[in-house]
């Protein structure tokens, strides 16, 4: 069954371009988007797994990914980011959030969204 | 003379190179991190375009004091200069910062040029080698210079360019070890420089997204 992403970035080019990657893994998958953590947040309860932007005005990446997990604790998130400064890819990690880089390869969002698959799979999804 | 600068680019487009740029000051954020050993904060730039004098006002406005610039140049299908600029009383803390603060001040003194342009350097060719790559051109970049001033004149380096030149404002906030400095990435370039740049852009953005733009992004 086609999974629910959501993809959140400040940059609309930005989520044209994860986008086009998700579609030519996933066309069946359904495509969700938010320019801002804030109205990423309104969205959370009608999609299966999220894509992040770090570096975006308002609340960051992080700090989102920090609050998602409170409320979906099995929800598959990765972080994307051009700054793969050790802090921040811990930062990802301590949240459990994958770090993917950015510009995103094919492979690396192949790579996350595969082990999400996976994950949701065996929690009944 | 100003609105037909501004629209020179779409908002798609001018939507395009803040993508880039973000990713470029990612980049630069993570070398300099290398160079300075902890995290370094860069925030989201904000991008305008403005005629020259419009931006020669808005940095007047904005700062009041004695500031400090490194200046490269860069060549190829786009050519034009490019500026890191921000206030000089914190260009000593910015030396402490990335010397690690264990410095008397004599050394530091003694260091802050230096500093000063391999920090320049590092942001300036993160933002510009990215921009270029992405774009599947190449820039080459000049070494850098430092410059100190009020403003007006960063905007008025020889040789002397046509006044039609554009400036492309943008600006970041850094924090290094704490300290909390706020600067301005310039870039000046002319007219058939940022029409190339418009062209680059748009194959981008086609490139990236598998769709042309929309006309107008309202």
């Amino acid at each position: 069954m086609g999974y629910r992403v959501l993809i959140v970035d400040d940059s609309k080019l930005a989520r044209m371009s994860v986008g086009k990657a998700l579609d030519a893994l996933h066309p069946d998958w359904v495509r969700v988007e938010a320019a801002t953590a804030e109205d990423a947040a309104a969205l959370l309860d009608e999609v299966d797994l999220v894509l992040l932007d770090f570096n975006m005005p308002g609340k960051d990446g992080l700090e989102f990914a920090a609050e998602l997990r409170g409320l979906h604790p099995d929800m598959p998130v990765a972080i994307i980011s051009a700054n793969h400064q050790v802090e921040i890819v811990n930062r990802a990690g301590a949240v459990g959030a994958a770090f993917l880089p950015k510009p995103l390869t094919a492979q690396a969002l192949a790579g996350f969204l595969d082990d999400a698959a996976e994950r949701l799979k065996a929690a009944g999804l | 003379m100003s609105a037909p600068v501004a629209k020179v680019l779409d908002a798609f487009e001018l939507d395009a190179l803040t993508e880039l740029v973000n990713i470029g000051v990612g980049r630069a954020a993570n070398s300099l991190r290398e160079m300075v050993g902890e995290q370094v904060h860069l925030s989201v730039p904000k991008i305008s375009l403005l005629a020259r004098n419009d931006a020669v006002r808005l940095l007047g406005e904005r700062e009041e004091d004695k500031l400090v610039a490194v200046h490269q140049v860069f060549d190829g299908d786009i050519h034009g200069r490019v500026l890191l600029i921000f206030p000089e009383k914190k260009s000593l803390e910015l030396v402490r910062a990335v010397t690690g603060g264990e410095l008397s001040l004599e050394d530091i003194m003694e260091l802050e040029h230096e500093a000063l342009a391999e920090t320049g350097n590092i942001i300036l060719n993160g933002c510009l080698a990215t921009i270029a790559n992405l774009l599947e051109r190449n820039l080459k970049m000049s070494l850098p210079e430092i410059l100190k001033g009020d403003g007006p004149e960063f905007f008025e380096l020889d040789p002397p360019t046509d006044t039609g030149e554009v400036v492309l404002f943008l600006y970041i906030d850094f924090a290094l070890r704490s300290r909390d400095i706020n600067g301005y990435i310039v870039m000046l370039m002319d007219m058939p420089s940022l029409t190339a740049l418009k062209v680059l852009l748009r194959e981008f953005i086609h490139r990236t997204t598998g769709a042309a733009p929309p006309r107008q992004d309202a």
